[in-house]
């Protein structure tokens, strides 16, 4: 417990503050306070709660099912661009927001894949999610998001490659959060 | 959304006629993990919340619009990197954007950098990959969306 407030000393201060805030908004009826809680607050916080546990639970299952062996050889240090092409498959197929991905970037790292390919999941999760697309595409057209991934893709793998050789070049690791 | 909770609790099911303990230990060790990070993300996303009521439609507007020339695409890059927004919130605001005159090619950088750069978000990610790692990545995917936005720039100036 000690640990935990430890870790979040200034998280929970941030939090009190936020809902003294709101709080009294409503009660003297301060617009900018409840436009922050209505407009944007609930907003991010109806994501998270309907989002995040689905996508812990299913980091929790993956990890007492699928054996370190298999992760290693799909997507370790061996698996080339095979490896790099079903970690991307794994980010596009998924929702939610960018911080969604950490947590299975944990998962994974802990399950034996590569840090190229932790990297470039993680970049690929936050250019092309499927799901994502179609609003893309609606908005701002087939053309414009088109012309974006391709140009991304490439990109991305780049910076997968070069964090990757860092990561392993400063023995970084990769924490439960 | 309504897709993978529908693959999630048809996992789950699965996973507790195989196996009833071993589903269990997996939920349980995810939902750990969940309250975990639970403070971190809820302070993160009060800030966001902050950030995001002084960057208004109309503020937009103002910094990425036709008249604003080069500082246009700095303003793109600065406000797509600091805001974070969920893609179903963003992308129709880069609609409204475009419609009313912002040019694609501000559009792209402002779509890439809010996407591959998170720095409201750095206090979540650095509790997953320490704070060196998260800031090398936030700027080296920093000068990739700024690559990206202005390769999209020229095509779209080209065509």
């Amino acid at each position: 417990m000690k640990a935990f407030l430890k870790k979040h000393k200034f998280d929970f201060p941030i939090i009190l503050v936020f809902v003294l805030f709101i709080g009294s908004s409503f009660y003297f009826n301060y617009n900018p306070g409840k436009q922050i809680f209505e407009d944007n607050f609930w907003m991010f916080f109806k994501e998270m709660l309907i989002i995040l546990p689905v996508i812990f639970i299913l980091i929790g299952l993956f990890d007492v099912w699928i054996p370190k062996e298999q992760i290693q050889k799909h997507i370790g240090e061996a698996s080339g661009i095979k490896g790099m092409f079903l970690v991307m498959l794994l980010a596009f197929v998924q929702a939610g927001p960018l911080y969604a991905a950490f947590p299975v970037a944990y998962l994974l790292w802990k399950k034996g894949c590569s840090p190229v390919n932790i990297f470039i999941y993680i970049s690929a999760f936050t250019t092309a999610k499927i799901p994502m697309l179609t609003f893309e595409i609606g908005f701002l057209g087939l053309k414009f998001s088109l012309l974006r991934i391709l140009i991304t893709i490439p990109v991305f793998i780049l910076i997968g490659i070069i964090m990757g050789r860092y990561f392993k070049r400063n023995n970084c690791k990769i924490s439960e959060g | 959304m309504i897709p993978l909770t529908i693959f999630t609790t048809v996992l789950v099911i699965i996973s507790f006629i195989i196996d009833r303990k071993k589903t269990i230990k997996g939920i349980q060790k995810g939902l750990k993990q969940f309250f975990k990070i639970l403070p971190t993300l809820l302070s993160v996303i009060i800030i966001i919340s902050i950030v995001l009521f002084f960057v208004s439609d109309k503020f937009l507007m103002e910094y990425l619009g036709k008249e604003a020339g080069l500082g246009a695409y700095v303003s793109a890059a600065a406000i797509g990197s600091v805001s974070l927004l969920p893609g179903f919130v963003a992308y129709p605001l880069a609609g409204i954007l475009v419609q009313s005159g912002v040019s694609y090619s501000v559009i792209a950088v402002f779509i890439t950098t809010l996407m591959m750069v998170g720095i409201l978000t750095i206090p979540i990610e650095a509790r997953y990959f320490g704070l060196k790692t998260t800031i090398i990545r936030n700027a080296l995917s920093f000068i990739g969306a700024i690559t990206v936005g202005t390769v999209m720039a020229f095509i779209y100036y080209l065509t």
